[in-house]
């Protein structure tokens, strides 16, 4: 299929997203086959847009992604931008989309946009939300943004897609088109569909600025737990010999007294321990009860305002680049890709 | 016409609603719904897609000419699932019984499994943009001999409100289709069919009833014709007559085809863009439009005006193809000079066009995109002319005529539904299904056994009331004041505005049941019934229409009548009693049983004579 020398470049690159996909009837599997004439003929209407080179790093469902694929896919992320893409977009299952993209956005430093986009309805009915989400999404990867996004669907109409920030993104519903959700703030912008305007707000950081850099080492041995009314002590104790465990607290950051022992052991064994709140929205505070003032003394990281799931990424990627315990606390309290809010907003 | 020398071969497929308590894929109701009550509103775009053969359906392709933006209305008993943002529920089990017992009332075999697929209508209908069906049993034959090839069970489209706006109450209803083979050869045959599968389908006694629960489509071909699928016949008394209609048009299109080739016509390969020739038209609709194209079919001259059916000409299928396109018509020079086009102007354009006198012209007029492609419409179906009659998938307008909706759907159009599993059809389940009495029959049993007169026991057995007649027969009632009560007096209390929904059947039998005790006079049947439908229990709708009267009170009312008339009485003697009756009745009118009251009236007019 000829492609248009005249238009601007941008990478796709497919970890087993739905957007081309076909079922193929003789092995039951969807098609492995996926090149940019695939997308095209899928969708025309992109060819109008830029010129796609397009990779397959993987093709598997997204609940079988592994933090060893992040790696893969962030560094043909970063060889496509090395190679003068002028954006690139990740189709990928909805399912684990925002754990790969915030793992890509700690790896990467990147001067352009890198947009996830998937399918919540699969891509074969016409009602498929698949053709203009990526037509959004290649729209997004065009745009003067320069951070990781998540693009996809905003509301339940044909209307428009949100650009969710990578580290600020949730899946919040099973099965709608407008499933996923900035938690904490607003999205970073809007494409209108059938425009394709790109809006970006003033938290959207722009295109340009800083070289592109890698770094692309991961501490796998990093837990998550929640916490939950009862949950016996042994639980935790099971994590022994982890480097890190990210807990979802009740509330404001807790975890049960009979948990408080258990903790201690671990974090005497060398896991650094973060906590976040299973309420998804709010920051975590462990001076304002007892039980959140015995965590701090064991010395439990307060996670800030960051996503149970978000810190459990940084907390790999984290202990990926350091051996410090210190430098690892400083971190992981620290901003470094738009997870950590200074101030929770109004209105979240 | 001579329908059988015509070869007219036809068959239908009827589409029933059941009356099932929840939706073919999700636990909604299944209730109808005014668009005032929605909860909300949505929109989509839809999109043909290709199928596994990497194929486009052509009838899917032709509905995509224009991006068409689809706005739905949600209700309080509508889901995700009808909205398209939830995968389906496991088939509903009552529905698949449902059809299960129709398949065995028509001899049928059940498939083993029964497996959902997904068949591709993009008019806006189904959120999804297909629409669920699952083949159920096949081949079996109703009473007259006609063969069902297959019965599938379907969901109910979505409602259409206005243009390209959809009500998704109705979406998801389980519907029961039923194929037949193509085996009829005259308009009456296709009638009588349809009827006789109507009357299996209530037998079931699981149906929906009412204008649009039932639907017939009808596949007409006739000799050198082609297969053409009528949609949406609403009324049975009007299927003869599209048969008829349908026959004529495949017979005038071929009268058509013929004198085409005795012209040696042709269509000109490209529109001729003729906006300026109309610069300074009269015509509102052709200053209006910014691109105007024109089509040149050589040889077609005074045939796009031919009527081919009541109300329709061959102009008016090019117009609906060119309609796929967004334009709202064509003009054509059969019908000009009119609409605002002047004799002068037909010539100019004639003239420009390089048009000869036994050519015709057509005119499109639209934005340069939507114009060009009705053109090219509008040649496809001039070149389709040449050959005859084209396979379509049409929509009947009132009265029995059709338009041109679609292409046959081809062999693209169907795939698996790959979110619902298969359900096993086992051997016991099938056997375990009830055979329901057919109405036919249960209406001669009515005659035979209750003595009911043929049409009495027609209009009973054929009623939804026909359960509730059989169970205050039972009960004792007798089958006239049950047939008058359920099939009249309920009318009459509905048609003087009482909610008889109110009432279940077997609050109506225990009325009828106290009536036929004699503690209810019958007289006060009809006040009763009305009172319970406004909410009162039966004893005390009972107390407050109709305080019964003792005997005791009964006599003492008659005495104190008689006392006051015992002139009349003496002058009259016996022949008093039918005066003096009306005068009792007006008193004790539904407090008392008029058997009783006429007997005592009697008794103590004869100590007086």
């Amino acid at each position: 299929m000829e492609q248009n020398p005249d238009l601007p470049e941008l990478a796709i690159l497919s970890t087993g997203g739905t957007i081309a996909s076909r079922i193929d009837y003789r092995t039951g599997a969807v098609t492995s086959q996926f090149d940019a004439d695939d997308i095209l003929r899928a969708i025309p209407r992109l060819g109008e847009i830029a010129q796609f080179r397009a990779h397959q790093i993987a093709s598997i469902l997204s609940e079988n992604m592994t933090p060893s694929l992040w790696i893969d896919l962030a560094r043909s992320i970063y060889a496509e931008i090395r190679n003068g893409a002028k954006g690139v977009i990740v189709t990928h299952g909805t399912d684990t989309m925002s754990f790969t993209a915030s793992a890509v956005s700690f790896m990467l430093e990147t001067p352009v946009p890198v947009i996830f986009v998937g399918s919540q309805r699969s891509a074969d009915r016409p009602s498929s939300d698949n053709v203009m989400n990526a037509l959004c999404s290649a729209s997004a990867a065009l745009s003067d943004l320069g951070e990781v996004a998540v693009v996809m669907h905003a509301s339940t109409n044909d209307d428009r897609c949100a650009v969710h920030r990578a580290t600020k993104v949730r899946k919040m519903h099973t099965s709608r088109r407008d499933a996923f959700a900035s938690i904490g703030m607003l999205p970073l912008g809007y494409v209108d569909y059938p425009s394709l305007e790109v809006s970006l707000g003033d938290d959207a950081v722009r295109r340009g600025g800083i070289e592109v850099a890698l770094h692309d080492t991961i501490e796998e041995k990093v837990g998550l737990v929640t916490f939950y009314p009862g949950m016996p002590a042994d639980v935790l104790s099971r994590f022994e010999g982890c480097r890190g465990l990210v807990l979802a607290g009740t509330g404001l950051g807790h975890v049960s007294t009979a948990c408080i022992g258990a903790l201690r052991d671990l974090i005497e064994g060398g896991c650094h321990v973060v906590m976040t709140s299973q309420c998804l929205h709010g920051r975590v505070c462990d001076r304002v009860y007892d039980t959140g003032r015995d965590l701090l003394a064991l010395g439990v990281i307060e996670g800030e305002d960051m996503l149970p799931e978000v810190a459990l990424v940084k907390l790999m990627w984290v202990l990926g680049q350091h051996d410090d315990a210190g430098e690892v606390r400083r971190l992981m309290r620290t901003n470094l890709r738009g997870e950590i809010r200074r101030c929770s907003c109004n209105g979240f | 016409m001579d329908f059988e020398k015509l070869g007219l071969k036809a068959g239908i497929e009827i589409h029933q609603q059941l009356n099932t308590k929840e939706k073919l894929f999700c636990q909604c109701p299944t209730a109808l719904r005014d668009f005032e009550e929605r909860t909300g509103e949505f929109f989509r775009y839809l999109r043909a897609t290709e199928s596994e053969m990497g194929e486009i359906d052509r009838a899917a392709k032709e509905e995509m000419k224009v991006m068409r933006r689809f706005t739905y209305y949600t209700y309080d008993t509508t889901c995700l699932v009808e909205n398209d943002e939830e995968p389906p529920a496991p088939l509903n089990p009552e529905a698949l019984s449902i059809a299960l017992t129709v398949a065995k009332m028509t001899g049928m075999t059940p498939v083993e499994q029964v497996h959902v697929m997904r068949k591709l209508v993009i008019d806006g209908s189904n959120t999804s943009g297909f629409q669920r069906t699952a083949l159920v049993a096949l081949n079996g034959s109703i009473p007259g001999g006609a063969r069902i090839e297959t019965v599938c069970l379907e969901e109910e489209a979505a409602q259409r409100v206005e243009g390209d706006t959809f009500s998704l109450d109705r979406l998801g209803i389980p519907l029961v289709e039923i194929t037949t083979a193509p085996d009829m050869h005259t308009p009456e045959q296709v009638q009588e069919v349809a009827r006789t599968i109507g009357m299996i389908l209530r037998s079931t006694g699981c149906v929906k009833r009412g204008i649009g629960t039932i639907r017939q489509d009808i596949n007409i071909s006739i000799a050198k014709g082609a297969r053409v699928e009528i949609k949406g016949v609403q009324e049975l008394d009007l299927i003869d007559e599209v048969v008829r209609r349908e026959t004529a048009r495949q017979v005038n299109l071929l009268g058509i085809r013929d004198e085409l080739h005795r012209r040696d016509a042709s269509v000109n390969p490209e529109p001729v863009v003729v906006t300026s020739l109309f610069a300074d038209t009269k015509s509102t609709i052709l200053k209006k439009a910014n691109f105007i194209a024109a089509v040149v079919l050589r040889g077609f001259d005074g045939l796009v005006g031919r009527e081919i059916q009541p109300g329709r000409r061959l102009g008016s299928e090019m117009a609906d193809y060119a309609k796929k396109c967004g334009v709202g018509g064509i003009f054509h020079t059969d019908e000009l000079p009119a609409y605002g086009v002047t004799a002068e102007e037909v010539a100019r354009l004639r003239e420009f066009v390089g048009a000869g006198e036994g050519d015709c012209v057509v005119l499109v007029a639209a934005s340069k995109d939507r114009a060009l492609c009705a053109a090219t419409q509008v040649m496809w179906r001039a070149a389709l002319a040449l050959e005859g009659v084209p396979e379509e998938t049409r929509k009947m307008l009132e009265e029995g005529s059709t338009s041109y909706m679609r292409p046959l759907p081809g062999a693209a159009r169907m795939y698996p539904e790959t979110d619902v599993l298969p359900v096993p059809v086992s051997p016991e389940r099938w056997d375990g299904i009830e055979l329901p009495e057919f109405i036919s029959a249960k209406a001669e049993r009515f005659v035979a056994d209750l003595g009911l007169d043929v049409a009495l026991a027609r209009q009973v057995a054929y009623s939804e009331k026909a359960g509730a007649f059989e169970r205050a027969v039972e009960g004792g009632v007798k089958p006239t004041l049950t047939a008058r009560t359920l099939l009249g007096t309920l009318r009459e209390l509905s048609r003087e505005g009482v909610d008889i929904d109110r009432l279940d059947d077997d609050a109506i039998i225990e009325v009828l049941t106290r009536a036929e005790s004699g503690t209810l006079a019958k007289e006060a049947i009809p006040g009763v019934l009305s009172a319970m439908c406004g909410g009162s229990r039966i004893d005390d709708a009972i107390r407050q229409v109709a305080p019964a009267m003792s005997e005791e009170e009964l006599v003492a009312l008659i005495r104190d009548i008689l006392s006051t008339r015992a002139e009349f009485i003496q002058e009259r003697g016996m022949g008093a009693l039918g005066p003096l009756m009306g005068v009792v009745m007006k008193e004790a009118r539904g407090k008392a049983d008029g058997k009783l009251i006429s007997e005592l009236l009697k008794r103590e007019l004869q100590q007086m004579v």
